[in-house]
């Protein structure tokens, strides 16, 4: 993938050899390192990693370099009497004060570059991310773009993870709506959880923050090149903690403002068909493709569920049953179970359109059709 | 089996009742292992669906959600079902031999804590075939998560309590026995460095188990009576559990390592034909990374959101482990300088364990460094490294353990050309396995994923290779096991030359009743 990045030439020759002593595998075409950092910490960080690993490379050959002579010189066959000796005072103050010497020269350095980490202060740009199951919501709270706020789900089709389809060059790493920031700006990320802990973790930009229920917590990061940079979640957060990558696109400033033009007109444009009073066939279209990020995940495409942590929803009482406790499943979710409330996450028309859709698709044949106004009507 | 000296009768009940009631510490010591290795073959298998799963790229053999339950009940098998079971087992043939003891201290309670062992690891494997299946919460834990799954959470929260149960009834009887039953003149720095790492792992074990089946129990009151310790909504913290579990689970790690180093600090010197580097350090050094091990919990929490200062404590305290850690390494080292060194099986996996754990005590540094492991927490670093110490640092002592003390237990030696074989094949597959993961991790693929992004295809395809090597090559040591349990050529009462200790005093195989009559140490 990526090649390494410039500084420090002596540590990265070490380290290099030192990969090659220990690996059978360290070969060119394999990745044996960081990816490329693309913010100033990440390459602090790459630097760091370097240099730890030249001083454990430097410890290995010392102490594997005495027992290895130790080994040859000293076994039964080379002949020779085994000493008696079994304690030296001075020796051992010694390797007990010098490993604190050295764990010195390495906590300094690790501590310098902390506290620039922690710093999260000064940000240009804040976004809250929170962390679904098994999904991310972004929503822009301050700086340019200040109002945006969208869902991010996995783009990968099921038949690639399947094996039904060739998988495409980002398998499970792409989303329908990356994170899109500025370069040269300082983004600072609040993160947090709307159900089980999850964490925002993107390598090349040196960010890795859990996502805790019921709280918030920040980092931040300040991209120094444009790209497109992938990461995943790193706390285990169920059946789906694989399939809910982070795509951040790092664009510059003009592309920015264009980009938040285009979601503010999106925005305008959503906002006008509240009044619209839609057909069944419309409902149903919207509907399956709101159902497909949102629900199959659980329900599955078939309906089916996967009981009893995922119940069917075809044939299911609540589907086939009255609106009123559909619509409040839907929008406030089920306490203590995987079902989450929608209410935040979904418009009044998705809601209205994934409703519909799970009570005529499969053999829900009730033949009822939601309107957006019915939900708004609902929500408090 | 030999008649014992004094001619006070061998007898005991044959057949299964002489193992449902035996309270004689050598048959329960014997359960312990053949128990351990049954539940290492059991995660080990767990382990192979793992691997085979992430072969390639894309879903072929588990389902997501049974993926994750299979990772949760491997990480819970291997420590509390194969490793600890394991020491305890090699505590119970040797403490007693090694301290001039006739016998544990409570010869009931020890038979109770074994067969503990049973219900609960019944539990667990019957989870995976409950409603909903086995918790897929990995081993720690973590709630919310863990309140969220089915009744296999419960079935893993009561299975928890009863192996808690067992391991501190287990303590509490090696230390009893550490401390009142030794033979008269085996003062407390003369006991043999195994017995004397038990006796610190002991009071491990009775500080922290307790800490864990607290923090179950209130998932499971979280679960099912209302309250709200670690919901937010309620007024609870997710992460105080990670807190609690964490000041459990770091000790719990050194529970896994101790004995093994107290292993390691009698082969060495057996085959260096030298006494012991620095014994007294040894057991200082042994003292003090117990006590530091409860002060350095947090390191595990990094990434969950703790003040700077925080990070910063638990940094300094975790570097600091290296230092007694560093001082055993450098005492075998001296052990063995200027000895007379020959290379049994034994040996071969005392040397490498020294070798593997140093590497996965230079990982374990590079992860302490708190702003290198925000990149790479959670990762297959984090992966490869407990696995360094862990496998290489439990497991091998563990091997080392059996065979040096085969010959004792059984009468018999071992197939010595076919251990070193096991020995090379376990050494070589184990790397194949875990040090690629390293690579993954720098990389950026996080754990317990049941699928994977293309770039990291390569390094998963070698791992799992490595891994059924691995796995296949622990067959070999049954075979090795239970020939050397049915003949072979007879050993004696010392097979080893440079062993030193109580326990090569008495007759290989070592008689149903030993030291009934206290030796005397001078």
């Amino acid at each position: 993938m990526s090649k390494q990045a410039q500084p420090i030439v002596v540590p990265r020759l070490a380290t290099l050899w030192a990969l090659t002593l220990l690996s059978t595998a360290a070969e060119a075409a394999y990745e044996v390192n960081f990816q490329q950092p693309a913010t100033l910490v990440a390459q602090e960080v790459y630097d760091l990693h370097l240099w730890m690993m030249a001083i454990c490379a430097i410890i290995f050959c010392l102490v594997f370099g005495v027992m290895t002579y130790s080994l040859i010189k000293h076994r039964r066959a080379s002949g020779g009497a085994a000493a008696r000796f079994h304690e030296n005072t001075r020796v051992e103050m010694l390797w007990t004060a010098i490993p604190v010497v050295i764990l010195i020269g390495m906590a300094w350095p690790v501590t310098k570059t902390l506290l620039v980490i922690r710093d999260s202060s000064n940000a240009d740009i804040t976004i809250k991310v929170t962390g679904y199951q098994w999904k991310w919501g972004y929503d822009y709270l301050k700086g340019e773009g200040e109002g945006i706020r969208f869902m991010s789900v996995l783009a990968t089709p099921q038949d690639q993870i399947d094996g039904k389809a060739p998988k495409g060059e980002h398998y499970l790493l792409e989303v329908d709506r990356p994170l899109v920031v500025p370069v040269n700006k300082k983004i600072r990320i609040l993160t947090t959880s709307n159900d089980v802990i999850h964490s925002w973790y993107v390598p090349a930009l040196a960010v890795q923050q859990d996502a805790v229920t019921g709280f918030i917590r920040d980092t931040w990061f300040r991209a120094e090149r444009e790209g497109v940079f992938r990461g995943q979640c790193s706390q285990l957060c169920g059946k789906g903690h694989g399939y809910m990558p982070i795509v951040v696109e790092v664009v510059s400033a003009e592309k920015y403002a264009a980009w938040i033009a285009k979601q503010q007109q999106e925005m305008v444009a959503g906002a006008e068909d509240k009044d619209k009073v839609w057909q069944l066939a419309e409902l149903m279209q919207r509907g399956e493709a709101v159902y497909g990020k949102n629900c199959s995940a659980c329900h599955q495409p078939t309906g089916k569920g996967i009981p009893p942590a995922f119940p069917a929803l075809d044939g299911s009482k609540v589907a086939t049953g009255p609106k009123a406790a559909h619509i409040a499943t839907v929008l406030n979710g089920r306490p203590g179970t995987a079902m989450q409330a929608f209410a935040a996450q979904l418009s009044d028309t998705d809601i209205a359109a994934v409703i519909t859709y799970e009570r005529n698709a499969w053999s829900n044949k009730t033949g009822d059709v939601l309107q957006p106004a019915e939900i708004k009507a609902v929500r408090r | 089996m030999n008649a014992t000296a004094n001619g006070h009768s061998d007898h005991r009940p044959s057949g299964w009742r002489r193992w449902l009631t035996t309270t004689n510490h050598k048959d329960i010591g014997t359960l312990y292992l053949w128990f351990s290795f049954v539940m290492f073959m059991l995660g080990g298998i767990m382990a192979l669906l793992i691997r085979a799963e992430l072969f390639q790229p894309g879903l072929q053999f588990l389902e997501p959600e049974r993926f994750n339950q299979i990772v949760t009940l491997h990480g819970l098998i291997m420590v509390f079902g194969a490793i600890m079971p394991a020491f305890v087992g090699f505590a119970n043939w040797m403490i007693p031999l090694q301290i001039g003891a006739s016998d544990m201290a409570f010869g009931r309670l020890n038979n109770w804590s074994f067969w503990l062992l049973i219900p609960a690891s019944l539990l667990l494997i019957t989870s995976l075939f409950v409603p909903g299946g086995a918790a897929g919460v990995g081993w720690t834990l973590y709630p919310p998560l863990s309140v969220q799954m089915g009744i296999g959470m419960d079935l893993t929260i009561f299975a928890v309590h009863i192996l808690g149960i067992s391991s501190i009834l287990g303590s509490i009887n090696i230390i009893t026995t550490v401390l009142n039953l030794r033979a008269p003149g085996m003062t407390m720095m003369k006991i043999p460095m195994f017995t004397w790492t038990w006796l610190i792992t002991a009071f491990l074990v009775i500080a922290v188990m307790p800490v864990f089946a607290g923090a179950v129990t209130m998932i499971l009151t979280d679960r099912h009576f209302g309250t709200s310790f670690f919901s937010a909504a309620g007024g609870g913290d997710p992460i105080l559990y990670q807190h609690v579990f964490w000041f459990f689970g770091h000790p719990e790690v050194y529970i896994v390592i101790l004995p093994g180093f107290g292993i390691i600090s009698q082969v060495v010197p057996a085959f260096s034909r030298k006494p012991l580097f620095g014994y007294t350090s040894m057991v200082y050094a042994t003292g003090s990374i117990a006590i530091l091990g409860f002060f350095v919990w947090g390191h595990h929490m990094f990434t969950s959101g703790m003040p700077v200062t925080a990070q910063l404590f638990y940094m300094y305290a975790t570097m600091l482990i290296a230092v007694p850690t560093g001082v055993k390494v450098f005492n075998w080292i001296a052990t063995m300088w200027r000895g007379q060194l020959t290379f049994e099986t034994p040996m071969l996996f005392a040397l490498g364990f020294i070798f593997l754990f140093v590497m996965g005590g230079f990982s374990g540094l590079v992860l302490a460094m708190t702003a290198v492991d925000v990149q790479m927490h959670s990762t297959y670093y984090v992966v490869a490294h407990f696995h360094y110490t862990m496998v290489a640092g439990a497991l091998f002592s563990a091997f080392a353990a059996v065979y040096f003390w085969l010959p004792k237990w059984t009468g018999h030696m071992y197939d010595e050309k076919l251990a070193k074989l096991h020995f090379w094949l376990t050494m070589i597959f184990f790397n194949v396995t875990f040090f690629v993961q390293h690579f993954l991790g720098l990389a950026g693929m996080p754990r317990r994923i049941p699928d994977y992004a293309l770039q990291f295809a390569d390094f998963n395809m070698i791992s799992s290779i490595g891994a059924f090597g691995l796995g296949l090559s622990q067959l070999l040591f049954l075979y090795i096991v239970i020939v050397c349990i049915k003949g072979g050529a007879p050993a004696a009462a010392k097979p080893w030359d440079g062993a030193e200790g109580l326990e090569w005093e008495v007759p290989s195989p070592a008689p149903h009743h030993t030291w009934e009559v206290q030796p005397v140490v001078k």
